[in-house]
């Protein structure tokens, strides 16, 4: 058998291989969320969008036999979702929680109406860098098989951290989103800065669903998302509103996603349920260790609902 | 300035003359403004006097463009101009220092310097920026820390930032809302004599809002006086007398007189305070060790800038904050702000803001009016509570501490500021009261409430109850006070009694020195 050939080193390796390939979602949406809530509002309808972003993308990638067309349009559905959420979110007296929750139904439920003639079909897929092409391992090409969508995502964290402190679209976003009176007083509209941020949001989180149905797993069907949409807005204040922390904590939590798969691999098949459950316990166990009950959670942007 | 200017406006380079005439604005049935007019000479000091609530905050926000005005216009340098929102009074060079410091806190001064001008690049240039906002911070009078944020600045350098700010900005009409509230009477003292100084020098011209007549007679060259939103008489401050200006202010209505303290010795220790240690927020130490007695029959009086651990010793004394360390006693018992202490001890609390921090804001003044013995008869029978009997105190409350309410049903929120403070009171003082502590009661409030509020909390001392208040107003304390007391970084720094009470040694420990 290939996979006993190197035994328990195909443990670290799956691990690595399964931090890239499902920390790539939690990476788009938590970047685009980070911005969303930079701007002091928080978006819960993602997980909506992440799908409806998956559906698109698959549709769009079948017929046009084009995944990187998919890809832009999923974000282009996300964009919309996104701007209906900010735009039911500039009324007065709206809750943008309660506003993501029905955003996020809606966009599941449209989008497994719409996705039905999808699920049969095979769509192309998106395309991967060889980087483990000077190794005879077999494991080792796979592991170092690298989506592009996730080399993008890379380098858009390091890009966003610098956005946010040296160009003025990134100040105005951390103004508007720390003290919208002061926002106000400088003449800028938070809700004009909040929709353009919810916006962009969206097409980060239409983007990562696109990755789900063209390339992990790489088709359409109801069971696509177990939840990564609403995981990766938890992620972000996990990741204290830090673009690179979201990264860290994206691949985190892909590594802890794939310990389940990867030990089943090498044949520890008991408590491969429990395994599975590793990313949530991981957070917990995280979240508990940083938080403190009479401490305000540092980095939050001041205007933020939920840590106001 | 040529006519082609009025198209493009250029901020002007030297102090501007503002006019306002017959400004108007209703916020639905009620005239916050009626045709106010009045004229502020460039390079003066123009100080606008009124009460809160008599329109003040709404005449300079129409100024600014935050509010449109329903009649009137505004008048710089003799033409009339437009300003639908901030951006454009600031291209008319007209700049304002909101009481709410506007500076985003998270962000470092420099941060918020560049942000604040018209034009930002999209790419910022940090190290070009500091260089040319170093030249011109040292240009100025004052300086700031350019890379600090701003919410580890202390309140003095906060509005001197806000100040430095708007210079930057090029304001040559500033507009400051209430300066020295959060400030210490020195720091007070060399803002107002450092903007002065570039008034008369003929750069800005400067327009306070304030109530106090301290600042209106040190620094200003002009007053004018607003009341329930017109103008009710104003002029050179040389030719007025605080009361002249008080009679404007309040009108014709009778205050009630200060109440006559009684002369009594002090009785027996109540409240007994031995090295309390408490963390804010963020769970940096707050409250460093304070030690404080106050005896049944006096008024210890607790001065401090805000932010020095006041509030935070008031909510663990109120039970809303756990301590680290330290003891309280009250009459020789342990004390640990629990609900049956609190009854048993007679002990009573007005805690600032009192409709966030004492009141249930949807519930109904008398339900609010019942909290602190609702469970007990008569007011409850086994598991039952008699709404009837609560509507039947509450009403004779309503009557004694005269709160305007429409009835005792109406939600306490829907009730004036005031209002809500005097239902708080009467909760609090309406039945034996042995300690009460007390944290801004006056807050926000007219001067009749003042001096009501300021009567019972002295009656409450001349029945022989320990007062603890804490106030950010040192003329309060002053005023109130048998002890004073001084709070600097958590810790009491000075004490004096009231006979020797100083202004500047006060001042002085109330900033560290």
């Amino acid at each position: 058998m290939d996979e006993t050939s190197i035994g328990w080193w195909g443990v670290p390796l799956a691990i690595f291989a399964g931090a890239i390939r499902i920390s790539t979602p939690f990476l788009f949406v938590s970047l685009g969320e980070m911005v969303t809530e930079k701007s002091g509002r928080i978006n819960l309808g993602l997980e909506g969008t992440l799908i409806m972003g998956a559906m698109s993308a698959y549709g769009i990638a079948y017929l046009t036999g084009s995944p990187w067309l998919g890809v832009l349009v999923a974000g282009l559905v996300g964009t919309i979702f996104g701007m209906l959420h900010a735009g039911i979110c500039s009324l007065p007296k709206v809750n943008d929680i309660a506003v993501g929750i029905a955003l996020m139904l809606f966009g599941t439920g449209l989008a497994f109406y719409l996705g039905k003639p999808l699920v049969q079909p095979q769509a192309p897929n998106l395309p991967s860098f060889n980087f483990g092409w000077w190794s005879d391992l077999q494991q080792v090409q796979s592991a170092l098989k690298i989506n592009a969508l996730f080399i993008i995502g890379v380098v858009l964290a390091p890009v966003f951290l610098w956005a946010l402190r040296n160009t003025r679209w990134g100040l105005i976003l951390r103004i508007v989103g720390d003290s919208s009176d002061a926002a106000r007083a400088m003449g800028y509209s938070p809700l004009a800065v909040r929709l353009v941020a919810t916006a962009f949001g969206g097409f980060m989180a239409g983007v990562g669903g696109s990755f789900l149905s063209l390339y992990y797993p790489g088709s359409w069907n109801e069971g696509l998302s177990s939840g990564q949409g609403i995981t990766a807005v938890a992620l972000v204040i996990f990741a204290r509103w830090n673009p690179m922390n979201c990264l860290w904590a994206s691949l985190l939590f892909g590594g802890a996603s794939a310990l389940g798969p990867a030990l089943q691999s090498v044949g520890v098949t008991q408590g491969y349920y429990l395994f599975n459950a590793a990313p949530y316990v991981l957070t917990l166990l995280i979240l508990i260790l940083s938080s403190s009950s009479h401490r305000h959670i540092a980095g939050a942007p001041g205007e933020l609902s939920v840590t106001r | 300035m040529t006519s082609s200017l009025m198209h493009e406006p250029v901020p002007p380079q030297k102090a501007v003359k503002l006019e306002v005439v017959d400004m108007g604005k209703r916020f639905g049935g009620i005239a916050a403004l009626a045709g106010v007019s009045m004229r502020v000479e460039a390079g003066s000091v123009h100080a606008l006097l009124g009460e809160n609530g008599a329109g003040k905050s709404t005449l300079v926000k129409c100024i600014m463009g935050f509010y449109t005005p329903d009649t009137g216009a505004v008048m710089v340098n003799d033409k009339e101009v437009e300003t639908d929102n901030p951006r454009q009074a600031h291209m008319l060079g007209i700049g304002m220092v909101y009481q709410h410091f506007t500076l985003v806190p998270s962000m470092t001064v420099l941060e918020n310097l560049v942000m604040g001008r018209s034009h930002v690049p999209a790419l910022i240039d940090w190290k070009k920026e500091r260089a040319d906002l170093s030249n011109f911070v040292n240009s100025m009078p004052f300086s700031v820390p350019l890379d600090l944020p701003v919410a580890s600045l202390a309140a003095g350098e906060k509005q001197k930032a806000e100040i430095l700010k708007q210079l930057y900005l090029n304001v040559r009409l500033l507009i400051l809302d209430e300066p020295t509230s959060v400030l210490t009477p020195q720091e007070a003292d060399e803002i107002l004599g450092l903007v002065r100084g570039m008034a008369h020098a003929g750069d800005i011209t400067v327009l306070i809002i304030t109530h106090k007549f301290r600042e209106v007679l040190a620094y200003a060259d002009e007053v004018s006086v607003l009341r329930r939103g017109q103008y009710v008489g104003g002029g050179k401050v040389a030719d007025l007398t605080v009361d002249a200006m008080a009679r404007m202010m309040i009108g014709e209505r009778e205050i009630a007189p200060a109440a006559a303290r009684t002369e009594q010795a002090p009785g027996a220790i109540c409240l007994q305070v031995r090295g309390l240690t408490a963390d804010d927020e963020n769970g940096d130490a707050a409250v460093n060790g304070v030690d404080l007695d106050v005896a049944a029959g006096e008024i210890v009086g607790i001065a401090g800038v805000s932010g020095n651990g006041q509030s935070e010793l008031v909510e663990v004394l109120a039970g809303q904050r756990p301590p680290t360390g330290g003891a309280i006693m009250v009459r020789g018992d342990a004390y640990h702000a629990t609900r049956t202490e609190m009854l048993r001890h007679k002990l009573a609390l007005l805690p600032e803001e009192p409709l966030h921090n004492a009141c249930v804001g949807r519930m109904s003044v008398a339900e609010n009016m019942a909290f602190r013995n609702f469970d007990q008869p008569p007011f409850s029978k086994g598991v039952w509570l008699s709404k009837s009997r609560m509507r039947a105190e509450a009403r004779g409350l309503i009557e004694r501490y005269r709160v305007k309410t429409s009835s005792p049903d109406a939600a306490i929120a829907t009730l004036s500021g005031g209002n809500v403070q005097r239902a708080v009171l009467a909760r609090e003082l309406g039945g034996d009261v042995d300690v009460l502590i007390a944290a801004n009661p006056v807050f926000g409030l007219d001067f009749a409430a003042v001096a009501d509020i300021h009567g019972q909390i002295v009656e409450a001392r001349n029945r022989g109850a320990a007062v603890l208040l804490v106030s950010e107003d040192l003329d309060e304390l002053l005023e109130l006070s048998d002890r004073i007391l001084v709070m600097f970084d958590g810790k009491i720094v000075y004490e004096t009694p009231i006979a020797q009470a100083d202004r500047t040694n006060i001042g002085r420990s109330m900033a560290g020195h």
